[in-house]
């Protein structure tokens, strides 16, 4: 478990947009009817994106309004999950994979890139355009060591190539996703070593079939 | 090695289009109907006879999983629950299915539904994987707007399907925590009995399968059991996908048949351990719950990738996230990692769980240094035992099985450490060998 508590400095109030309302109440009718606390996390996801990637209390009270739970459940949930951010991020945060596989191949290197270009762990960077940590295995261990940067992995990393995409993102240039070696997502390095049949591929889609 | 026409996973890593004709080319929602039409006991009984065990971790034959939810509905409606909370360290299977070939999961869902008679599907995607959901829910949508599912679709089995997601816990990837989460609590896991095929999601009977598992399925009922089950071997049936993460020459997913060797599945996918077979030090086989399996001609040289053959060498196939160490890394330090992720991943609902992570990723912390005494070693191995069995869920067991495997086998090593340490007097502070120097919280 870790300690999460919620920031000092909050904002006074919070309310969802039209838009986000609208997509609010779509989400809870997905779930049956009386069960709409299902969508407790969907909703605190969103109030998240729109406060600019962190959750305030008072994001948290409307959610449990919206719901009819009572604030101390949506409390709970937000401070259970570790992906609600409690304090304000940095508009590109980055969550760097430091467990065991992602430590195997290097990621202590790209946490020493980390605190030389952002700063220390879990601090926004003065201009606000970064923060970053250490969070456990993100689930793309074939590619480690790996950062999340806002929704997007970028894999096959190596202390030059996060510096290399810290630096375009701080000049706003654009950054490819994915793998940052010569590299297919999962395949190995060099080229398939299965599914090279070609015949597997042959079997045209029938038009109109949809 | 497995041919490339007994592949389950024919997109597996993203060189073809995973949308609806994509996946058609390929073979899937080839007359599900016919599929369906045979009734849920056929499905069943056809699944329990291909002997295929859940790919999520704990082995359990699915068709069985699937025979215990009621067949007479007591008014309450069935429901299938599809855990794609993939965190295991090591393991990253799932993501590819979701990515890169989502309607075998949803036809898989489909059947196994049709199986279980549940007409509703909830799909628990992790958190972070937001470009795979998104995939995933684009895939969904297609599959409703070709009326392959929803109400009155061409299948002739209403069936609904909401893609759900969590926010960063690796314990929702525990069924009943998923459960509690999929429900709007903090995901901790539920005592059982009863058991989710009883009293599931809502209170309604509940099965809970995991996404390869289910994406599997498709490809059982359309080539039959007979064919699935000559691949592998007796009890360890089938195709599995493997992620070798690690100091291999090039990582990478792939899949192959149960049962293949250790040896061979690296050395012929994954471009050989770094350095030579010779240069391995230990390898972790299932994913980062389970024991590692040293080096050596009796143990990882051959070792077989399928539930008996890892039980043989007391560790465990798992989700099969195989994590190579070889002899450059710090073992102890890397398991003592390994023990940072359980003690911040717990849930704190048990006792021995919540103290005892902690507890022991401090020790090993230690024990990476030097700075500890040999008797801490045994006692170590004491606090393991008295974790493992003592927990609502599965997960002290698999925080506490990895500790176990590193005093197992690199004993030696860590009594060399605090030799080491000892006989270096001027490293030793003043408070003494084994007191950490400032106390910390349990948290």
């Amino acid at each position: 478990m870790s300690v999460r508590r919620l920031a000092d400095k909050q904002p006074p109030s919070f309310a969802f947009t039209p838009q986000n309302l609208e997509w609010a109440r779509a989400r809870i009718a997905k779930y049956p009817p009386g069960r709409q606390a299902s969508a407790v996390i969907p909703l605190l996801w969103r109030a998240q994106e729109q406060s600019g990637g962190w959750l305030p209390q008072k994001a948290i009270e409307t959610v449990a309004e919206m719901l009819g739970m009572a604030k101390i459940r949506v409390l709970e949930v937000a401070t259970f999950y570790t992906m609600f951010n409690l304090a304000p991020v940095g508009r590109f945060y980055v969550q760097l994979c430091g467990t065991t596989p992602c430590m195997l191949r290097g990621s202590e290197d790209l946490k020493k890139v980390c605190r030389r270009l952002i700063g220390e762990q879990d601090c926004v960077s003065t201009d606000g355009m970064f923060s970053w940590t250490e969070v456990e295995c993100l689930g793309a261990c074939v590619n480690a060591p790996m950062v999340q940067i806002n929704y997007d992995y970028f894999e096959d990393l190596t202390a030059e190539s996060l510096t290399r995409i810290l630096n375009d993102l701080s000049l706003g240039k654009a950054v490819k996703p994915g793998p940052q070696i010569d590299r297919h997502n999962s395949a190995p390095v060099g080229g398939e070593t299965t599914l090279t049949d070609a015949s597997l591929y042959a079997r045209a889609t029938e038009p109109g079939r949809n | 090695m497995l041919a490339d026409k007994d592949r389950i996973f024919k997109n597996l890593y993203g060189r073809h289009d995973w949308g609806l004709d994509g996946a058609r080319a390929r073979g899937a929602w080839d007359d599900t109907k016919a599929i369906l039409d045979k009734g849920r006991d056929a499905i069943v009984n056809e699944v329990k006879a291909s002997g295929q065990r859940g790919r999520g971790g704990a082995g359990f034959p699915t068709g069985l999983k699937w025979s215990f939810m009621p067949k007479q509905s007591d008014g309450r409606p069935s429901c299938l629950v599809i855990n794609a909370d993939e965190s295991e360290p090591g393991t990253c299977k799932d993501r590819d299915v979701m990515r890169n070939d989502p309607h075998l999961l949803i036809e898989g869902s489909l059947i196994a539904g049709c199986a279980m008679g549940a007409h509703t599907c909830y799909i628990y995607v992790r958190g972070e994987f937001v470009r795979e959901r998104e995939v995933l829910e684009t895939a969904v949508q297609q599959a409703y707007d070709a009326k392959l599912i929803g109400k009155n679709n061409i299948n002739g089995f209403d069936f609904d399907i909401i893609v759900h997601h969590g926010a960063g816990a690796y314990i929702c990837g525990e069924e009943t925590a998923l459960l509690e989460s999929l429900e709007g609590k903090k995901g901790m896991p539920r005592l059982k009995p009863p058991f989710p095929a009883n009293m599931g999601l809502y209170g309604c009977p509940t099965t809970v399968n995991n996404v390869e598992t289910i994406a599997q399925v498709p490809d059982i009922m359309r080539r039959g059991a007979a064919w699935f089950s000559s691949i592998g071997r007796q009890n360890n049936t089938g195709t599995k996908l493997f992620c070798i993460s690690g100091h291999v020459e090039r990582p990478c997913n792939v899949e192959e048949q149960m049962g293949i060797p250790l040896r061979e599945l690296i050395e012929r996918h994954a471009g050989g351990v770094r350095g030579g077979w010779n240069n391995l030090l230990a390898v972790i086989p299932g994913g980062s719950s389970m024991p590692l399996v040293p080096a050596g001609p009796d143990q990882a040289d051959t070792l077989l990738m399928d539930f008996d053959g890892c039980r043989d060498k007391k560790s465990a196939l798992g989700t099969a996230g195989v994590i190579v160490i070889d002899k450059s890394a710090d073992v102890v330090k890397a398991m003592a990692r390994i023990s940072y992720f359980y003690k911040h991943e717990s849930c704190g609902q048990c006792t021995p769980c919540r103290e005892g992570m902690g507890w022991m990723w401090r020790v090993l912390n230690r024990m990476a240094e030097g700075r500890a005494l040999k008797r801490e070693i045994d006692m170590l191995w004491e606090v393991t035992t008295q974790i493992e069995g003592h927990t609502i869920c599965a997960f002290g067991d698999g925080a506490a099985w990895p500790v176990q495997g590193l005093l197992r086998h690199f004993r030696p090593e860590i009594e060399r450490r605090i030799d080491e340490y000892t006989a270096n007097p001027d490293v030793v502070d003043a408070v003494g060998v084994f007191d950490p120097p400032v106390p910390e919280a349990a948290e």
